[in-house]
């Protein structure tokens, strides 16, 4: 950016609300910790710091996650976040409410729940992280394992024919009427990194607005559960994650677009 | 004196929570406690509450369990296969101490039981608990309108001073028998500010709130999470049993029953008297914690007890455990339905008349 002055604390240093802590939580190559980053990052820029209340589902997000953002956090049962998160939007709508959750966690148990707070068209905002397993249990398939893909649970590769197929989740989001904005992303590149923090402000912005419903799907790597070195996995996802989920910006309306009444 | 008014015990439910300050609902229908959500999708908007119809129960608890931890007064209701689905939630909410109000109108049987007609078949489960972790809930039995309406003030008052869910147990009969209720605001000691609730940290000290787990509370140790706990169940054991005790200083025959049996008992008792026989009636009104110490003095005082609930038998269980086999316990249960005249009842309707109770009585005093 022009005329800025490039520091080394802008480029290495961590965001005010990155909860120093004495240990690693995620492991070596796991894409979480850039997105907690993120999200410290965009909070901050968009002021909502003081009034932001953040649920974290089961998984690899549910300690860490609300441990290392200073904000209000919870985390919550497996799957039961968007639900969690509509009461304390509906109690204190001046609050800017998201919900960070996994794919065994959004996709699978909580997908009932998830849905409906989709169809109520609550004003929330939800981070998605796709590392395409379940992390935290030991790299079983979850609903978005790609087919073909190694799991403790398909060791032989994820099979349509006994499995299913695959959760598209940000183009299914997109269909709903209730969503103001429904993305795709990676953080796998300095680039995607950047596009990635412009789709979860205009999650959040959504949200402030009163618009709708914000979604932004993150494919995160999984070294220790892809079996690969994190060099692989950012392959992995260049290579295969984003053929099979295309990152994109699937809808994005603004207040012009609902109907008069309802604004 | 307050207004009087002519409703059910489910209206009463309604009204009570929100002249208790209860402003924010969480529901899913299911019979027969559709008078409750029916009453507040109506009534919170007037006063700048909310209404949400949840996709099922266990989002219903969920919601709930946001809600207190937003800070809120919060609760739902629903009927027995509702409250099976909201075991987990329950069980979350024990764990992060946070106070709310869960109201059960009972219906008979498992599964899908009779499809909403009346039984008293969740006792044990209410009160023992369905989820996992060894939590305890305040379990209140009201037996009248009046009690229903009176019942969700103390609800909310008990669930904000000891930061724990608060149960109320009614069943159908309760929660569709209409009766003059006294719409009187009870007065409470003042209860401690929810510093902790999650609404944003600068709408509080600046300081942020976040909740992981218990034993993470607790310095990651489990042990320590439940000696805390068991402190505050103690606390409520020494401060917070209720019951009622019905002409028994003098009884032989000591009658136990709550709920909606408790009403044909009370009149079974009444009956028995007239006929120059000693029943005395022994109401508990708080399920956990259970009267055990009042009903052990109660009965070695008469000699001999009987229970009546609608349902197979689990009332008497924690009269059994509080008599500890001093004194003979009897029960009668859900084949107590017969028709006054003898006949027993086919359907899945019908209740334990008390000229029913007044036979067994006879037998034992």
């Amino acid at each position: 950016m022009k005329g800025e002055v490039v520091t080394r604390e802008k480029v290495y240093g961590s965001p005010k609300l990155r909860v120093p802590l004495p240990f690693r939580f995620f492991c070596p190559g796991c894409h979480y910790g850039v997105i907690v980053r993120l999200i410290c990052e965009v909070l901050e820029e968009l002021g909502i710091e003081g009034r932001a209340v953040g649920l974290a589902g089961v998984g690899c997000s549910f300690g860490p996650i609300p441990v290392a953002i200073d904000i209000d956090f919870t985390a919550c049962p497996h799957g039961r976040a968007p639900a969690m998160a509509t009461a304390i939007k509906r109690i204190h709508p001046e609050a800017v409410v998201f919900t960070v959750q996994g794919d065994g966690d959004l996709g699978a148990i909580g997908l009932g729940c998830f849905m409906n707070a989709l169809l109520r068209g609550e004003k929330l905002t939800t981070i998605f992280l796709n590392n395409a397993c379940y992390g935290t249990t030991g790299g079983q398939m979850a609903p978005t394992t790609i087919l073909g893909m190694r799991t403790t649970t398909t060791p032989e590769g994820r099979d349509p024919r006994t499995t299913g197929y695959p959760l598209h989740a940000a183009e299914l989001v997109a269909t709903m009427k209730g969503v103001a904005y429904s993305a795709r992303c990676t953080v796998h590149t300095p680039g995607n990194f950047r596009r990635a923090k412009k789709a979860v402000k205009t999650a959040f912005q959504k949200q402030m607005d009163g618009i709708g419903y914000g979604f932004v799907e993150f494919l995160s790597a999984c070294p220790t559960n892809w079996r690969l070195s994190p060099p692989d996995c950012l392959k992995f996802i260049s290579e295969k994650m984003i053929t099979e989920y295309p990152p994109a910006e699937f809808k994005n309306i603004d207040v012009s677009e609902l109907p008069v009444e309802w604004r | 004196m307050a207004e009087r008014v002519l409703i059910d015990g489910n209206e009463a439910i309604a009204r009570g929570a929100i002249s208790a300050g209860c402003k924010h609902f969480f529901g899913y229908p299911i019979t027969p406690q559709n008078e409750i959500p029916e009453f507040m999708s109506r009534e919170l908007p007037k006063i700048g509450g909310v209404f949400v119809q949840s996709e099922c129960e266990a989002a219903s608890v969920y919601m709930v369990y946001g809600g207190a931890l937003a800070g809120a007064r919060v609760m739902t209701s629903t009927a027995s296969p509702g409250f099976s689905l909201m075991q987990e939630g329950i069980s979350y909410i024990a764990e992060a101490e946070v106070p709310a109000v869960i109201v059960n109108v009972m219906r008979m049987g498992p599964g899908i039981g009779t499809g909403g007609q009346h039984g008293q078949t969740d006792y044990r489960q209410v009160t023992k608990g369905g989820g996992h972790g060894a939590y305890r809930c305040i379990v209140l039995a009201p037996y009248s309108a009046q009690e229903c309406f009176d019942h969700m003030q103390l609800a909310f008052y008990l669930a904000d001073k000891y930061r724990v869910l608060v149960l109320v147990l009614t069943d159908f009969i309760i929660g569709r028998m209409a009766e003059p209720v006294e719409l009187r605001t009870l007065e409470f000691d003042p209860l401690p500010g929810k510093d902790w609730a999650l609404k944003g940290k600068a709408l509080k000290d600046g300081k942020r709130k976040f909740f992981v787990s218990a034993a993470f509370n607790y310095g990651g140790a489990p042990p320590r999470y439940y000696q805390h706990m068991a402190e505050v169940y103690q606390k409520i054991k020494d401060s917070e049993i209720r019951y009622e005790a019905y002409r028994e200083e003098d009884a032989t025959l000591l009658v136990v029953s709550y709920g909606s049996s408790a009403r044909m008992a009370k009149r079974a008792v009444d009956m028995a008297r007239a006929e120059g026989r000693r029943a005395g009636l022994f109401r508990p009104v708080t399920l956990w914690p259970f009267p055990e110490e009042a009903v052990q003095q109660a009965a070695c005082r008469a000699g001999k007890v009987l229970v009546v609930e609608d349902s197979p038998g689990e009332l008497v269980e924690d009269v059994k455990f509080a008599v500890q086999g001093k004194v003979p316990v009897h029960l009668l249960g859900i084949w107590g339905r017969y028709t006054p005249k003898g006949g027993i009842m086919t359907g899945g309707s019908g209740i334990i008349y008390p000229e029913n109770i007044l036979e067994e009585v006879r037998g034992l005093a």
